[in-house]
């Protein structure tokens, strides 16, 4: 009997350090990662890195300048095109709960989550770039705005859905008309949680390449015309990453030590948010 | 009265475009979804019909004789995804019991949470970059030990690469049903004198297992959807891979790899191969949300 109860005890601690190791040891390749960019990226950051142009190989230096400049624009493009659409899609699913229609479009909104990044490059290279005839910003803007509508759509539904009905209420009695009632007391109310996932989603599709191979494609020069071929971070780091020299390797690490200060600074400022301003009734 | 207002049918009509806005950009998800489908259709129409349904069993992909089949590509995906929710689901497993379960608040599950989070927003290609420069020499040294063509790239680097990605996905969604199981459940199995394995293992686990599937499935979508690192890493070979240590492309890759300079039937094919992913992801998803839809409402029945 006693002898029963200690092997059962014992099962228990072995299984319970197994879930510890095994919790732990799954956090271990995040530090080795950031060591990783830490120890090879910091070394190649300077003001020359961060705001020179790429130079063909041969020559030493050069940057990632034009590299940042093209994020940007593409975060801005796809910002502008898909948060209206995101926020208008988000009110109209939390007002119609039920429905035919609002439950297709919740459907396909978990679908379009889903579809892999490089499908939907492969859309906007046939959407724009065959049309247009050449490779452009617009296109990656496109291409990136696509994946930034599921998250925008999801958060302003859940959050919308969080504001009591009686705020609602209270504004229809005074006469307010619904339309007016809707964007001047609702989405106030729920601007934090709004905010918060239009920066989630940029944080998501910062670091995207895959969608941008065949659209932005890529720019050795610095270009600001959004019907021109434009460079982006991550596309740098691929391309850099897979040439054979061992320089642009390390200018692949400082470039993802950028990279990665964008993408976390994106999800910092989203969390702060909405742990700062959190709707709350 | 009414002077100083805007009048009723003035309010209408904004009333009713406001609605119709919402509604129109409502359907536009819809709109869109269906145009994607519908251009993958027509644009990889040309191999559609000249290769038929025999495109997903044929393994030639040549392109001097014209002649493609996805069969490599198709095995690669499947390989490199299993292999990686193989290696993934004990860890996102006991990150899901252990933030579920064992440790629900305090600084360590805060800390272990957050790295989580972190681990998820970090962008593939980074993990490609560091795939190249630590998984690959890893692995060579591993293929010299057992005597095997040390190529370092393939389906093995490919796959621990996809477990790493994963693992947040899975394990967030299985936290949230673990911790979701009833206590009087979990306690009336204490006070019969379970131990804590025991509960785990008879009345937990089973209880969660719907859950922890629909995030395994949801892993499992991601991860044949995933382009960027397996791109780099898989060595970018059009041949039937022969062991798990081979080079070779999985469809997402090859499109990667190919697109950019293909040109009439090559690119119709990769377009092909496109829909066919894009029809897989979308049924493995909306499977997952089904399942997770259906825990939800069980769960909420329960509360009332």
């Amino acid at each position: 009997m006693e002898k029963q109860i200690n092997i059962r005890l014992f099962k228990d601690t072995l299984f319970k350090g197994l879930v510890c190791l095994f919790a732990f040891a799954s956090a271990l390749p995040l530090f080795l990662i950031l060591y990783y960019i830490t120890k090879n990226g910091i070394a190649v950051i300077n003001w020359d890195f961060l705001f020179n142009l790429p130079r063909p190989i041969g020559e030493s230096g050069g940057g990632i300048g034009s590299a940042i400049v093209g994020t940007i624009m593409l975060i801005i493009l796809s910002g502008v095109i898909s948060i209206p659409f995101g926020i208008a899609t988000g009110i109209y699913l939390s007002e119609q709960k039920k429905g035919k229609l609002s439950s297709i479009v919740r459907l396909c909104v978990i679908v379009l989550q889903g579809t892999p990044s490089i499908v939907i490059g492969i859309i906007a290279y046939i959407w724009v770039v065959l049309p247009l005839k050449t490779f452009s910003a617009m296109s990656g803007g496109i291409a990136l705005s696509i994946m930034m509508l599921p998250v925008i759509i999801k958060t302003t539904e859940e959050t919308l859905k969080l504001i009591p009905y009686h705020l609602k209420e209270a504004s229809l009695a005074l006469g307010v008309p619904y339309y007016k009632t809707m964007l001047k007391v609702i989405l106030p109310a729920g601007l934090s949680g709004i905010v918060t996932g239009i920066l989630l989603s940029i944080a998501r599709i910062t670091g995207e390449t895959a969608p941008l191979l065949f659209t932005a494609f890529g720019n050795q020069f610095m270009n600001l015309n959004i019907l021109k071929p434009i460079d982006s971070l991550p596309y740098r780091i691929f391309y850099y990453a897979m040439s054979p020299y061992p320089e642009w390797h390390t200018f692949a690490w400082g470039a993802s030590f950028i990279l990665v200060v964008f993408t976390l600074v994106f999800n910092l400022i989203a969390r702060g948010i909405s742990a700062k301003w959190k709707t709350q009734f | 009265m009414m002077s100083n207002c805007k009048s009723p049918a003035g309010i209408d009509r904004s009333e009713k475009r406001f609605t119709w806005i919402l509604t129109a950009s409502g359907a536009f998800i819809v709109v869109l979804l269906i145009a994607i489908f519908f251009t993958l259709f027509i644009t990889a129409l040309p191999a559609i019909k000249k290769f038929g349904l025999t495109f997903l069993i044929s393994k030639s992909w040549n392109a001097t004789a014209e002649s493609f089949g996805s069969l490599p590509f198709l095995v690669g995906t499947l390989l490199t995804s299993f292999l990686a929710l193989i290696i993934a689901i004990p860890f996102s497993i006991s990150i899901s019991m252990f933030l579920g379960e064992y440790c629900k608040e305090g600084a360590i599950s805060n800390f272990l949470r957050s790295a989580i989070e972190v681990l998820a927003g970090i962008p593939s290609v980074i993990y490609g970059l560091w795939g190249i420069f630590l998984l690959v020499p890893l692995v060579r040294s591993l293929e010299m030990q057992l005597g095997i063509v040390p190529y370092g790239v393939g389906i093995l680097t490919s796959s621990l690469i996809l477990a790493i990605m994963v693992i947040p996905f899975s394990a967030s969604l299985g936290r949230e049903v673990i911790s979701l199981v009833p206590g009087d459940l979990k306690e009336a199995a204490y006070s019969l004198g379970a131990t804590r394995f025991e509960v785990m293992k008879n009345i937990v686990i089973p209880y969660a297992r719907s859950g922890i599937i629909a995030g395994i499935l949801l892993a499992f979508g991601r991860a044949i959807g995933e382009t960027m690192a397996v791109t780099m890493l898989i060595g970018n070979s059009s041949f039937l891979p022969t062991s798990i240590f081979s080079p070779a492309n999985t469809m997402a890759s090859v499109i990667a790899n190919q697109f950019s300079e293909a040109t009439g039937i090559v690119a119709s094919s990769l377009i092909y191969i496109a829909l066919v992913l894009f029809l897989v992801t979308t049924i493995v998803n909306i499977i997952g949300n089904y399942v997770i839809h259906k825990i939800s409402i069980e769960a909420s029945k329960e509360v009332t």
